[in-house]
């Protein structure tokens, strides 16, 4: 661990250094390791029944009966509630969004009426004194089912001769078409066309704590708070109130510890919705939390596409042009309420990122089907494009007997070409890739494991090298989703109080899922205000105390938030030298503060200690001027305007060797080059981005969500569904450029989902590096050994 | 309670005595009895390792044993471990090298990092990655935990 | 996730425990390491668990006119830590630290796990490949069982109702003879894909089939190779094909030889 080499104002910005670019550990970390936090199953409730739904086990049916006579006499069962129950307390939902234009999707129930439409949708809740309790009772009711076709495979379901919804009357949930036009000249003069089917298999996220949720409903006051293990405590707030007719300040979201979320814990759940529902309809305490096997089945599953892709290149390595073809495979509903067309949309936005050809075409079709439903699970659409673009790159490198780390410096955007306009409509401030590229190699050592390739090859050992450059979207304005009439902040702000006693609370309306939000925080409104990290307190996930925000997603923390933070610290240390300059009788200009002292600016003497000023200010005011008054409460708040998105770039590179015999990829090591601009930690930081790659691992090596063809998915636990492990995991470098952006003091950018966007692409070329002696190749992710000995003709 | 048997044993030093019925697995009885919420519960399968204890001073998963198997026994949490200091070299290295970020993991991390660091002088990185090999982490790319593990371990 | 309701017995005498597992919805439980998942997952409702954790009589390793007799209720962790496993049955010894991990290794059985007879699982094919003796109980009857005849089908051993296994003995190693355990997992720790316990001239498949799979080795690597594939028709699982499984198995059988030629 280090600190990064932040220069004292990054041009354009201003930022008092402090502790930012410092590897601090976490303050609030101490407490996760003592086993002593507070996720939402830990928290105690006098009354506290427990619900358990009883889910379709088909795909696709008619719920033709259901009884409870039996299962509502199951001992501790305090009530058994249909659907058409739920509806009485809680309003259905459309996940459609304005700016996706025609995206359609049918009206979504908490718990399902008439007809189930995914295995494992929830068709009936049971409430009871123990989840033991409830589980028993569900397996007594009684339940009879019509089957109904089954559509499972995306281009049947494209083609629609089964149309799921008919009232929508077809599959399509979404489609687009981008096109700057001049495609087809473009491929026309290319001396190359390269073209590529790529696979992704669909995946989930599998956090560790399972998704959460308590609701405690007071008659009295017609209140209701939830303890969520959620990203976005505001944006469920506002679907509480208006899901269940709450009054929105009557409804208050808090998310103390959070076991893991990475975008599967910012969505709305028809079973979160009907637990609160039913702690309305109980009056008392009702507590959710999905076990391993139904968050399998119900969490939100991503990733699941099929994309053709061609490129025409030139001789020289230009390229000219990428075409783009992607079909995606949803639910049986768009996701509420961001709607399940963000993904796909994004791939279509981000393919061919980081190059600086000008035409364009990407076509994109998401169509429902009876499998779990789908939406934005970390890096959304990136990982997909960054592989897809990065995976055909690599072949029209190869097809013009070029060096793919050539090929890419022949054509990523240079350095200081911005701003850029990119041809799929997004707008670039300002990236790095060319001094990215350039540290990547000299990281990695490139020239020498070339060599170290070539010999070893001879041995029979086939090694391979990835690279995959990339962008990423982080700090998005309303352009993501508030322009479409979703209520969804895209602002955040922090209020900074000065304690008596000099001590500094921070709350702040982005969230802490463990990426180290708070601590960052910390370190920034230590810095701002000019006191040591250990005199500051942070409160974040709280909708009664914290200011109105967003949350966490799409790598928007630090650069939101933690601008909020740095511009309330300023401002109370502008405040807090005002209430100095009247206690000192001093000019306000001649003083600042350190190290919780105020101080001479220029002589750096020691004048008046904050527990000195905080003492006066609160309990001696009388001792001021008539006219003063002191406001040690500062609140700010920031929303990114000039650019609907900051993308941030980077390029990873995955060294790989694969044993031709079995199929089996070992992973010798990964490096992650990132410029996500100013770096308030680096530590925290590098872990990030490793959590990311090795995500980003799994889903290039081993996990995929698979069903039968009648929608039941075959391998729903952890024994079956592979997620990475530490035994098979490469040691991960980490290494920065940092371009701040200026659209803030901090210069911040996000960097949570780059490791998962890049990794997928990097592991792929790799492979596929390691099997070009063999004029073999893979396309479909997972690469499981299966498909690499398929690849290289070993087995059928 | 149909079933229900008297236990006795001991957990983080203090004797206890409880009522339970025979399918109550551990980790439950912990969490759910005596409110030792330390410890987690991520698969209930014996896969994730979140449930990850200490019972006669060898590590199990809490979620594959049942409490009245636990009867007679000595059990020890990351709560107990923590106040008895046993932990707190390992804890110091996950917290200097950031080998935790959401925690959910981490109790069940640590008592399978003390299983080994406890036994053995010197380890290899691989070594230290198949020793934890059991403990799924979402968050981190398990290389801090390696890296903190090897601290606590060579120093 | 939560088991349905049952009883627990946790006999003290062989002859109380054997007397319990007589009775219908009786199952044993060992090390709990597989069957508590399936309880956990609703897999199985039995009436009674019986815990044989507390008979003396099916614990200890023991050494004797050229057998070494292991109680079934010895623990993975302790089949590791025990120098008589690795002089006498080194097959074993390299087999046990393929099972699951640490945790898992310091409940699971020996018994439990042959009792089960997953194909999948480590033991059944090394007990075959070594021709070990199962030894089983009842209140009413005692008998041994030859290792190749113990597995009948996939999840089914040759245990009568009421039947216990109480011990695994296995003949000692001679300084003459060579194995080698080899398997292949996406992820350590995993159930074997394929894996291969080949002893002298005894190769055993596990995870091929529905149960612990011989194929003659034969005298040269070629006629090792032909009698595979005329010998193992595996099934697909998840992940792979019958053809892809056929083909690991290949790769297995080449290793193992080469790894036993040299050590000649």
């Amino acid at each position: 661990m280090g600190k990064a080499e932040l220069p004292l104002h990054a041009p354009g910005t201003k930022t008092d250094r402090g502790y930012i670019g410092q590897s601090v550990p976490r303050p609030n970390a101490q407490r996760l390791l003592q086993g002593r936090g507070a996720f939402v199953d830990d928290l105690r409730f006098p009354r506290l029944a427990h619900v358990v739904f009883f889910r379709s086990p088909y795909a696709h049916a008619r719920i033709r009966k259901l009884s409870f006579s039996r299962a509502v006499k199951s001992p501790g069962v305090i009530g058994i509630f249909s659907g058409k129950d739920i509806l009485q307390h809680c309003s259905p939902w459309v996940a459609v969004l304005g700016h996706l234009k025609g995206i359609k999707s049918p009206p979504q129930h908490a718990v399902a009426i008439d007809r189930a439409c995914w295995q494992g949708e929830a068709v009936a809740a049971v409430v009871a004194e123990t989840r033991a309790q409830a589980e028993d009772a569900a397996a007594l009711i009684e339940a009879e089912w019509e089957e109904l076709p089954a559509v499972t495979d995306m281009e049947a379901s494209l083609q629609g001769a089964q149309v799921i919804h008919q009232e929508l009357g077809d599959n399509i949930c979404f489609a687009r078409t981008h096109d700057t036009g001049g495609v087809d000249e473009a491929f026309a003069q290319a001396d190359a066309v390269v073209e590529e089917t790529y696979g992704f298999g669909r995946h989930t996220g599998v956090c560790l704590e399972g998704r959460s949720l308590l609701a405690d409903y007071n008659a009295a006051e017609h209140s209701l708070t939830v303890y969520h293990s959620t990203q976005a405590p505001h944006m469920m707030q506002d679907v509480f109130s208006r899901h269940l007719g709450i009054p929105e300040a009557s409804v208050r979201v808090i998310s103390k510890d959070v076991g893991g979320s990475f975008g599967i814990k910012v969505h709305v759940y028809p079973d979160e919705m009907a637990t609160a529902a039913l702690s309305v309809m109980l009056r008392r305490p009702v507590k959710f939390v999905a076990d391993r096997l139904e968050s399998f089945l119900t969490d939100i599953h991503a990733r699941e596409h099929r994309v053709r892709v061609r490129i025409a290149v030139k001789q020289s390595g230009e390229i000219l042009a990428f075409d783009l073809d992607d079909l995606t495979g949803i639910g049986p509903y768009s996701v509420y309420p961001r709607t399940s067309g963000i993904e796909g949309n994004q791939v279509v936005n981000l393919t061919g990122g980081p190059y600086k050809h000008q035409k364009y075409r990407g076509r994109l079709n998401v169509v429902f089907t009876n499998k779990n439903l789908t939406c934005q699970y970390r890096a959304v659409g990136h990982p997909i494009a960054v592989a897809l673009t990065e995976g055909i790159v690599d072949k029209a490198a190869a097809a013009l007997k070029m060096d793919p780390a050539e090929f890419r410096r022949k054509n990523l955007i240079p350095d200081d070409a911005y701003p850029y306009a990119f041809p799929s409509g997004i707008k670039f401030e300002r990236l790095s890739h060319h001094k990215c590229l350039d540290l990547l190699l000299e990281k990695m050592n490139y020239g020498k494991m070339r060599e170290e390739q070539s010999r070893l090859r001879k041995k029979n050992i086939h090694r391979g090298i990835g690279l995959a450059a990339m962008i990423e979207v982080t700090n998005p304005s309303p352009a993501f989703y508030g322009v479409g009439g979703a209520r969804i902040s895209a602002q955040d702000g922090a209020t900074l109080r000065l304690e008596p006693t000099g001590m500094v609370t921070v709350l702040c309306s982005v969230t802490e899922q463990g990426q180290g939000t708070e601590a960052i925080f910390a370190q920034i409104a230590a810095s701002a205000v000019g006191v040591s990290l250990e005199k500051v307190r942070v409160i974040t996930g709280d909708t009664g105390v914290t200011p109105y925000g967003g949350g966490t997603w799409a790598s928007r923390g630090a650069g939101i938030g933690g601008e909020a933070v740095l511009q309330a610290g300023r401002s109370l240390r502008a405040n807090i030298l005002e209430v100095a300059s009247r206690i000192l009788n001093a000019d306000r200009e001649a003083l600042d503060i350190e190290s919780g002292q105020v101080i001479g600016k220029l002589t750096r003497e020691k004048k008046l200690a904050l527990e000195e000023l905080g003492r006066i200010a609160y309990f001696r005011p009388d001792t001021l001027p008539m006219n003063f008054q002191s406001e040690l409460t500062v609140t700010r708040h920031y929303t990114p305007r000039e650019y609907g998105f900051t993308f941030t770039n980077g390029i990873q590179a995955s060294y790989v060797e694969v044993d031709t015999d079995t199929g089996f990829v070992k992973l010798l090591k990964h490096w992650c080059v990132e410029d996500s601009g100013t770096v308030i930690n680096p530590m925290l930081v590098d872990e990030q981005l490793r959590g990311g790659v090795v995500q980003g691992i799994g889903a290039a090596l081993f996990e995929e969500c698979l069903y039968s063809p009648d929608g039941q998915m075959l391998n729903g636990n952890m024994a079956d569904y592979l997620v990475p492990m530490a035994c098979e995991m490469p040691d991960i470098v980490c290494a920065h450029i940092e371009t701040p952006t200026k659209q803030s003091q901090l210069g911040a950018k996000g960097v949570g989902e780059a490791g998962t966007a890049g990794a997928p692409g990097a592991v792929m070329n790799a492979i596929n590096d390691a099997l070009s002696p063999f004029q073999a190749s893979v396309t479909a992710m997972p690469f499981t050994p299966e498909r690499i000995l398929k690849a290289l003709g070993k087995c059928p | 309670m149909e079933h229900a048997l008297d236990i006795t044993l001991t957990v983080n030093g203090t004797v206890v005595l409880q009522r339970v019925e025979p399918r109550e697995h551990l980790i439950d009885f912990l969490r759910e009895r005596l409110g030792l919420t330390g410890s987690h519960v991520g698969c209930e399968h014996g896969v994730c390792g979140a449930c990850t204890v200490r019972v006669d001073g060898k590590i199990v998963r809490g979620c594959l044993m049942l409490a009245v198997q636990a009867n007679g026994c000595r059990v020890e949490t990351v709560e107990g471990l923590s106040d008895s200091k046993e932990l707190a070299r390992l804890q110091k290295a996950f917290h200097d090298r950031n080998a935790l970020q959401c925690g959910f993991c981490t109790p069940g991390m640590l008592l399978a990092a003390q299983d080994l660091v406890s036994r053995r002088k010197q380890c290899s990185r691989e070594e230290i990655r198949e020793h934890i090999s059991g403990n799924y982490c979402r968050c981190t790319g398990y290389q801090a935990i390696v890296d903190a593990i090897e601290e606590a371990m060579h120093g | 996730m939560k088991a349905p309701d049952f009883a627990y017995a946790r006999p003290a005498s062989l002859d109380e425990a054997l007397e319990l597992i007589a009775r219908p919805g009786a199952k044993v439980l060992a090390g709990g390491q597989s069957l508590i998942p399936s309880l956990n997952m609703r897999l199985s409702s039995p009436e009674l668990l019986v815990d044989i954790g507390a008979l003396r009589e099916l614990q200890g390793i023991s050494f004797r006119n050229g057998f070494l007799t292991i109680g079934a209720f010895t623990t993975h962790a302790e089949l590791e830590q025990s120098k008589e496993v690795q002089k006498h049955v080194p097959l074993l010894a390299q087999a046990v630290p393929h099972v699951a991990h640490p945790a898992i290794r310091n409940r699971g059985t020996i018994g439990g796990s042959l009792a089960l007879a997953d194909p999948a699982a480590e033991y059944p094919a090394v007990v075959v490949a070594l021709q070990a003796v199962l030894k089983l109980k009842s209140r009413s009857s005692e008998r041994s069982v030859e290792a190749a005849r113990f597995f009948k089908g996939l999840f089914e051993a040759d245990l009568r109702p009421g039947e216990l296994l109480t011990a695994v003995e296995f003949p000692a190693a001679k300084p003459s003879d060579k194995s080698v355990f080899l398997e292949l997992t996406r992820r350590h720790g995993d159930y074997a894909i394929v894996g291969l316990a080949a002893h002298n001239d005894r190769f055993v498949f596990l995870g091929v089939a529905d149960r612990p799979t011989p194929v003659e080795a034969g005298s040269s690597l070629e006629t090792a190779k032909s009698n595979l594939s005329r010998n193992l028709k595996p099934s697909a699982d998840l992940y792979h094909s019958a053809a892809a499984k056929l083909h690991l198995a290949g790769v297995l059988l080449e290793r193992a030889w080469n790894t036993l030629s040299t050590s000649r």
